[in-house]
């Protein structure tokens, strides 16, 4: 264990020369920049400009501050656009969303903003801890996870989530179902058999996330916008306080620390990652709220607590990808890439082989998220102030800012058509009172859930017992459970102890 | 208390003057505009591109990335080459726009590989044929392997294979591409090879040959199907087992020592190629030009040094020996899913004639 501190000791040292400093400045500026359009993302930013690293002859080590401030850096600049425009570019973006956006239109974006770099970096820095003392045990904690516990995890997540959209749960379910069904479109994960694509090529991969998100959000927050809107006045007027209290903080310390550890082990099991962390610490915030909360219209809780998770997720699928090889997310995916052209192998042995360059990968994730604090910080007042265009110029400019993201992402003029069926989709949902993230939720986890499903049956040769056969996996039924029952049950009591009161008056 | 979700219709809340503040607005909008104009992936065709028919980060990618960057070092290109990422329908809209788009265009280069002409072979790419374009060439391989786990009961393909054949349904084989892809095309091979009925191969599709790998090592499957450079990072841990690998001769490195399969006894071999095709329609000069571009970048120190990277082995075979070799393939691969009953309904691996 002091090993591991004196190594990471050593990354920081590497990461904090100078070269490498003004490099992670850059990448965050950069990032930042790239990240407000979110079809392009972080993944895809990191992996054009990963042959230009490679082609400049920049030190290995280098080009993984630069690489990790960028990731960094879009992470955020997604966070923008998220939290002021509503237009999400990524799944973890979605939780985000809900709180976030609701939010700015009560004034508060600056707040959302700041306490979404304070999350992300309080996220970042608990779960550099988790990787230094917990790394060797949760590898080998990963490889346990087989397909039938990933099935259960999914099971709990849905569970965790079913009060995500507020009171109608009939609607909710609605929504989930409709998400299912569109994960349904495009080639069949396990045999490649094409599904509802009606000979469509285009559709054989499916409908993108990008396509369904920032139509279902952007494209039918501007049809409102349009409905409610004349001669163009201002969309969001209050901006209130842009700085954070230390107090509100505080207050928000057990809901970082909750998002923190839950999206840490959550982002250890590959393949689940940032998205099911973000969507996980959500559910799981506003079921210990209970009715104290607000979530939904603008708790703060609900903006700290997804992007606390998500960045730990990020740190937590290092352990997969450097342990294991597995990339965990597109991100690790594309940093497996980085690591293979510098002629380093991801495995079992890395920690032992090569630690300063574990250590290093993590010292520089964790330089990123500083300066990401430090630069975005006081520039939050400079973003918010976008929103003081007027509604005439501001809508029009998240129009094109949806439409380009979603070509950037295939470069498919079809995805135009579906982004405006979505938007129209999205339209009708709101004005129906459907709830949207659970569309989305259901889009995500859908394929996840279906793939380990199929798995574990082949595995088990058809036996639904191989469900129930691990500790691991009646665990987390279990959990699945009491998340359904118990807010239920609480409910209950309490109603039953006012009643109670109510008589001894 | 019941509260309401973000998603539904909020009244904006009062009006507010732009203000002097409005330039500062302004200046975001600048910047987020300038972001919008340099990122748009496909813009007007000045100089040659490679379609890279997956995302930015897969071997598709690599193959284009890496090629173009050796190619816009030499004077061999008439402009710059561009890689522009096409993804779909597993290269099925790349090499669509090939043939509906691109035909008799010299100026574009798609990136393939034995994923394209498996998915061709199976009419997975609807009515288009291998033959609506022209195959340039590959410059670099891999080779499948097979391997249990290292406390597995098999020490050799031998002895795999006859506990497979005594008792077919007590083995899962987990690989890292879909049901009847090419992990699951390696096993098949060898089943056939073995004498046994392909329908009884217990195979489960994974995300990518790491996650194939890790239900091998959890104990969840009893029989790994992928490439070398997927278990080289396990053979050190001793995790792992190479019972043999899919070449025509042994491998050198890390796998050295491992016999081929047709030195135990199961004459199949699997080459995962990297290479490219062209749009049909060219004529012959402009197709013996690009040969001679891809025999330069083949033949270059920095091709070798990137192929070792990208851990590839040696595989060169370019021009019309190529076009011949990858027509042989599709008529390999289209015999064999006639043979086990996989072409019935357009690879739905149903019942066969």
């Amino acid at each position: 264990m002091m090993e591991s501190l004196g190594q990471l000791g050593m990354g920081f040292a590497v990461a904090l020369q100078p070269l490498n400093l003004a490099l992670a400045l850059g990448g965050v500026l950069v990032g930042t920049v790239v990240g407000m359009l979110p079809g392009i993302g972080p993944i895809n930013a990191i992996a054009i400009l990963l042959p230009l690293l490679f082609a400049g002859g920049l030190p290995p080590e280098s080009s993984l501050i630069l690489l990790a401030g960028i990731y960094y850096g879009s992470q955020y600049g997604n966070s923008i656009s998220t939290i002021l425009l509503n237009v999400p570019g990524t799944a973890s973006a979605v939780v985000t969303a809900l709180d976030g956006h609701a939010m700015t239109r009560a004034g508060r974006g600056g707040e959302a903003l700041a306490l979404s770099a304070v999350s992300s970096f309080v996220g970042g820095t608990l779960s550099i801890l988790g990787l230094v003392f917990l790394a060797p045990v949760l590898a080998s904690w990963a490889v346990r996870f087989g397909p039938a516990e990933y099935f259960a995890l999914m099971i709990f997540a849905f569970a965790a989530l079913s009060s995500l959209s507020g009171e109608s749960v009939p609607r909710a379910l609605a929504s989930t179902g409709l998400g299912l069904l569109l994960a349904t479109v495009g080639m069949d994960p396990q045999s490649a058999v094409p599904r509802f694509t009606f000979g469509q090529l285009r559709l054989f991969d499916g409908v993108d996330f990008v396509v369904v998100t920032i139509g279902l959000f952007a494209v039918s927050e501007i049809l409102l916008t349009l409905d409610r809107t004349t001669w163009g006045r201002a969309a969001v007027s209050a901006f209130g306080r842009v700085r954070l209290g230390m107090s509100e903080l505080w207050g928000m310390a057990l809901t970082l620390l909750r998002g923190s550890v839950v999206g840490f082990l959550v982002g250890v099991l590959p393949g689940a990652g940032g998205t099911l962390a973000s969507f996980m610490s959500y559910g799981i915030e506003q079921k210990m709220a209970g009715s104290d909360g607000r979530f939904g219209e603008g708790d703060p809780r609900g903006v700290a607590a997804p992007e606390s998770a998500n960045n730990a997720a990020a740190n937590g699928a290092m352990i997969p990808l450097l342990t294991l090889g597995i990339p965990g997310s597109g991100t690790t995916a594309v940093l497996l890439g980085a690591l293979l052209g510098m002629n380093v192998t991801p495995g079992p042995l890395l920690m032992e082989r090569s630690p300063e360059l574990f250590w290093g990968l993590v010292a520089s994730m964790y330089v990123g998220n500083v300066f990401l604090l430090l630069l975005n910080l006081p520039l939050v007042g400079v973003f918010v102030r976008v929103l003081r265009l007027p509604a005439w110029v501001l809508m029009p400019g998240v129009a094109a800012l949806s439409f380009v993201s979603v070509y950037a992402v295939n470069g498919s003029a079809f995805d135009l058509v579906l982004v405006t069926l979505f938007g129209a989709l999205g339209y009708l949902m709101r004005k129906g009172g459907f709830p949207l993230a659970p569309v989305i939720l259901g889009l995500v986890l859908g394929p996840l859930m279906e793939k380990n499903l199929r798995r574990a049956l082949a595995l088990s040769g058809g036996e639904w017992g191989v469900m129930f056969t691990s500790t691991l996996s009646v665990a987390l039924w279990a959990a699945a459970v009491a998340a359904l029952v118990l807010p239920w049950a609480f409910e209950r009591t309490r109603r039953f102890r006012r009643a109670a009161g109510a008589e001894t008056d | 208390m019941p509260f309401r979700s973000s998603a539904m219709p909020h009244r904006p809340p009062a009006v507010n003057r732009p203000g002097r503040r409005r330039g500062v607005g302004t200046a975001i909008g600048l910047v987020l505009l300038l972001g919008l104009s340099s990122c748009s992936p496909r813009s007007e065709a000045r100089g040659t591109e490679c379609v890279a028919p997956a995302n930015p980060g897969g071997g598709w990618d690599l193959t284009c990335r890496v090629t173009a960057r050796i190619l816009n070092q030499t004077d061999a290109l008439p402009g710059v080459m561009r890689t522009v990422n096409m993804p779909g329908a597993g290269g099925g809209v790349a090499f669509a726009h090939a043939v509906a788009r691109r035909g008799g265009d010299a100026t574009v280069l798609f990136a393939a590989s034995p994923a394209t002409t498996l998915r061709l072979a199976q009419g997975q790419y609807g009515p288009l044929q291998a033959t609506d374009v022209r195959w340039l060439g590959a410059l670099g391989a891999e080779y499948g392997i097979v391997a249990v786990a290292s406390d597995s009961p098999w020490e050799d393909l031998g002895e795999l294979m006859e506990a497979w054949r005594a008792r077919p349904d007590s083995i899962v084989v987990s690989g890292g591409s879909a049901i009847v892809g090419q992990d699951h095309m390696k096993i098949l091979l060898l089943a056939r090879e073995a004498g046994i009925e392909p329908r009884r191969i217990r195979y489960v599709p994974f995300d990518g040959g790491g996650e194939a790998l890790t239900a091998l090592v959890g104990g969840f499957v009893e029989v790994f199907s992928g490439e070398a450079s997927e278990v080289e990072a396990y053979l050190e841990t001793g995790a792992v087992r190479v019972l043999a690998v899919l070449a025509p001769e042994p491998l050198d490195g890390l796998l050295a020592g491992v016999p081929t399969a047709r030195e135990s006894g199961y004459p199949v071999e699997w080459v995962t190629w990297r290479g490219f095709y062209l749009p049909g329609g060219l004529q012959e000069a402009e197709y013996r030009e690009w040969e001679a571009r891809l025999e330069r970048v083949g033949r270059s120190e920095e091709w070798a040094r990137a192929r070792a990277q990208a851990r590839l082995r040696p595989f060169h075979l370019v021009g019309p020996d190529f076009e011949s070799f990858v027509m042989e393939q599709v008529s390999e691969f289209g015999n064999l899913a006639r043979d086990l009953g996989l072409l019935d309904g357009a690879g739905r691996g149903g019942r066969g004639p």
